[in-house]
């Protein structure tokens, strides 16, 4: 049996299931940003984690909520190609393996190659037997690993979150809300809410009620917009969205998020001529041929910046200006700007290839068995243009290295209250404040002006120095006279 | 130097002097850690406790403005010129070489002319300054609704909130001074805490 003759089985009932998914992002990794109308989702959008999809299917649609997309000429319309038990699996079983464009294991198969080790695959009968709701290892098996492995995209997203402690997650611990995801990323006609090219800033309506839209993926769906018993709290709330304050840092569940991402050093080879690969202390690879340089980090601050809802995501096909580091997804607001609030975010440094010439990012091919695919051949030269050629967009044939920046939403491993920010790490003077990045506003303990404070401080000073030398003249004129 | 006792500071005028002085001690602390100068209590736990002590301030205000109506006290604040020349001739010469202190109290007269000159200017203008840039400041969020917006800044509120600060601070600083210029160091603050003051017979 196979993938798509389990779903065939399931749309044998389920008839409307199959297009509402083709509907979905799931599906269609394709959607128009509602605040820009630019098109995005992983078709379209760029980042500094592995690059584009183009070239590359089998392994990177190894997560597609389908069957079968192993290049660019996928045909999006066959809904027996939509993937039922990589969401509806309660088993824990159903592996879709990571180079088959998003099939299971059909046979059982030697993997890694070489290793001697046989892998079953999984019992699909067994399986569709066993469907129910999403539960958090279906959508972690995707998205606990982006980019490539656990804990590598998001910094809020990551394994530990299968069973986390309550100080890591209140809201999935077993001794907390023991939530799904799907709680809060409620799905309408299996389209799921919750969008981080076009995330809520601020949500005004609060709590998410039957009568509603049934989409919950906001704090204010459950909490409400006064979620706090003292009302300085639920002020702050205007410019400050809840995340800022109750996720104090991320990665926090013991695995690492990967930081900084340099393609530019890929390809060294060793002194015995293979690839070299290197580990940190931790066991983490630092450098890999394939790759590059890597750094990652744990319990990381996030980075604040003012957002309003509207994201400046930069396609693969833009013009971009190379004369200084990219923002990938450049997060719109100001202090002025109503819809804005300060948010949290992992800034993800990259350094990732462009064609120099046509000032655009490039399609890099680095998946595959073929003469030209960079973690076969390690040549940038034959991997750009092959990848270039595949995506059919122009290339100059010239390129070099460009330093990009990514903002990250932090917006999961929610701590209890009583592991909230502290007032003190915004409201200081330290060269450390949690804010010290956000200048457009006056901040009450950081700012202050300085005239005033050297005027204010003299009055002080002259007022108890008058009141010392006064009083030293009257005991010496005293003693003058009794000495008399 | 025969001297006479008499009862000036009554009970009530006693004890809102020194809850008042304690409150805005209280308020000097923890509102110079709110302005970042320094970390004591925290500055959730400073702000807390400084926005508390103005709300008993007021409260407590409120009886007192209260008090000196119905008694006529509020007349110890009005302003003379009279005799000021006196009063600085005396506090940058005169002490200094034991000459009698140039005005003497009585119930009806508390004040010396400088001090009422420098109570009138206390609440003339620091006061209005400290309060109603504090309930600006306290009542931030809710600016909006107000219609305050377009009219303040949270900056220039908390800098004239800052520069009344000061100034009441340096205020505190030469009114305790001052209080040791009795005839002996500690007259003045024994007089308000029993209420009865020894004022020289001099004259």
């Amino acid at each position: 049996m196979t993938g798509p003759e389990v779903t065939q089985a399931c749309l044998s009932c389920h008839n409307k299931a199959g297009h509402q998914v083709m509907k979905s992002i799931h599906w269609t990794w394709e959607t128009t940003s509602p605040t820009t109308g630019k098109k995005l989702g992983k078709q379209h959008a760029a980042n500094n984690f592995c690059g584009s999809i183009v070239s590359n299917e089998p392994r990177c649609t190894s997560c597609h909520a389908g069957y079968g997309w192993t290049d660019k000429d996928y045909d999006f319309s066959k809904q027996e190609n939509v993937d039922c038990l990589a969401c509806h699996d309660t088993t824990g079983t159903y592996k879709k393996i990571a180079t088959d464009a998003g099939h299971p294991l059909y046979e059982p198969r030697e993997m890694p190659k070489g290793s001697g080790k046989m892998v079953q695959p999984p019992d699909l009968t067994k399986i569709a037997q066993h469907v129910g709701k999403p539960g958090r290892e279906n959508c972690g098996a995707c998205h606990f690993n982006g980019g490539g492995g656990d804990a590598v995209k998001h910094g809020d997203l990551d394994t530990s979150l299968l069973k986390p402690s309550r100080e890591l997650d209140v809201h999935m611990a077993s001794d907390g809300a023991n939530m799904a995801c799907a709680d809060c990323h409620t799905f309408n006609e299996h389209q799921p809410s919750g969008s981080r090219y076009a995330a809520t800033s601020k949500d005004p309506h609060g709590l998410d009620l039957p009568k509603d839209d049934h989409n919950r993926a906001t704090c204010e769906s459950c909490h409400g917009v006064t979620p706090h018993d003292e009302a300085r709290l639920n002020r702050h709330a205007d410019k400050v969205a809840c995340q800022t304050c109750h996720i104090p840092e991320f990665a926090r569940g013991g695995i690492a998020t990967k930081m900084l991402w340099d393609w530019s050093t890929a390809g060294k080879r060793g002194a015995d001529g293979k690839p070299l690969f290197i580990k940190d202390d931790h066991g983490h690879l630092s450098y890999s041929a394939e790759k590059g340089d890597f750094e990652y980090g744990e319990n990381v601050r996030p980075s604040y910046k003012w957002y309003n809802g509207v994201v400046n995501q930069i396609a693969i096909t833009d013009t971009i200006d190379d004369s200084t580091v990219l923002e990938l997804n450049r997060v719109e607001g100001s202090a002025k700007d109503p819809n804005a609030r300060i948010w949290p975010f992992k800034v993800m440094h990259g350094k990732q290839p462009y064609d120099t010439v046509n000032k655009t990012l490039v399609v890099n091919h680095v998946y595959g068995d073929d003469d030209t695919s960079f973690w076969t051949n390690f040549d940038y030269e034959k991997s750009i243009k092959a990848g270039m050629d595949t995506a059919g967009l122009p290339y100059s044939g010239q390129f070099g290295f460009i330093e990009t920046r990514m903002n990250w939403f932090i917006t999961h491993m929610v701590a209890p209250k009583e592991k909230a920010v502290q007032c003190q790490e915004c409201h200081t003077r330290a060269t450390d404040g949690r804010l010290n990045e956000i200048t457009d506003i006056y901040l009450p303990g950081r700012d202050r002006n300085a005239w005033v404070d050297i005027a204010g401080s003299l009055l002080i000073a002259g007022s108890i120095g008058t009141g010392l030398i006064h009083g030293l003249v009257r005991i010496i004129t005293r003693r003058r006279r009794h000495a008399k | 130097m025969n001297a006479q006792r008499i009862y000036i500071y009554k009970r009530y005028e006693r004890f809102w002097h020194w809850s008042q002085a304690a409150l805005i001690i209280t308020m000097m602390i923890t509102g110079f850690e709110v302005h970042g100068s320094y970390e004591l209590l925290g500055f959730g736990r400073a702000v807390n406790i400084h926005t508390l002590a103005a709300w008993t301030l007021l409260t407590l205000w409120a009886f007192t403005i209260f008090w000196q109506f119905t008694t006529g006290e509020w007349r110890q604040y009005l302003p003379s010129l009279k005799n000021v020349v006196a009063m600085v001739s005396y506090y940058t010469i005169g002490i200094f070489r034991d000459v009698p202190h140039p005005f003497r109290k009585t119930p009806g007269q508390k004040h010396n002319p400088l001090q009422r000159l420098a109570y009138l200017a206390l609440l003339a203008f620091i006061s209005p300054l400290i309060w109603i840039s504090g309930l600006l400041y306290l009542f931030y969020g809710d600016w909006g609704v107000l219609g305050l917006n377009q009219y303040l800044s949270l900056e220039g509120v908390a800098v004239a909130h800052t520069v009344g600060a000061f100034m009441m601070t340096a205020f505190f600083f030469i009114h305790v001074y001052l209080t040791t210029t009795g005839h002996t160091i500690f007259a003045h603050i024994k007089a308000m805490i029993s209420g009865w003051e020894e004022v020289d017979d001099h004259r």
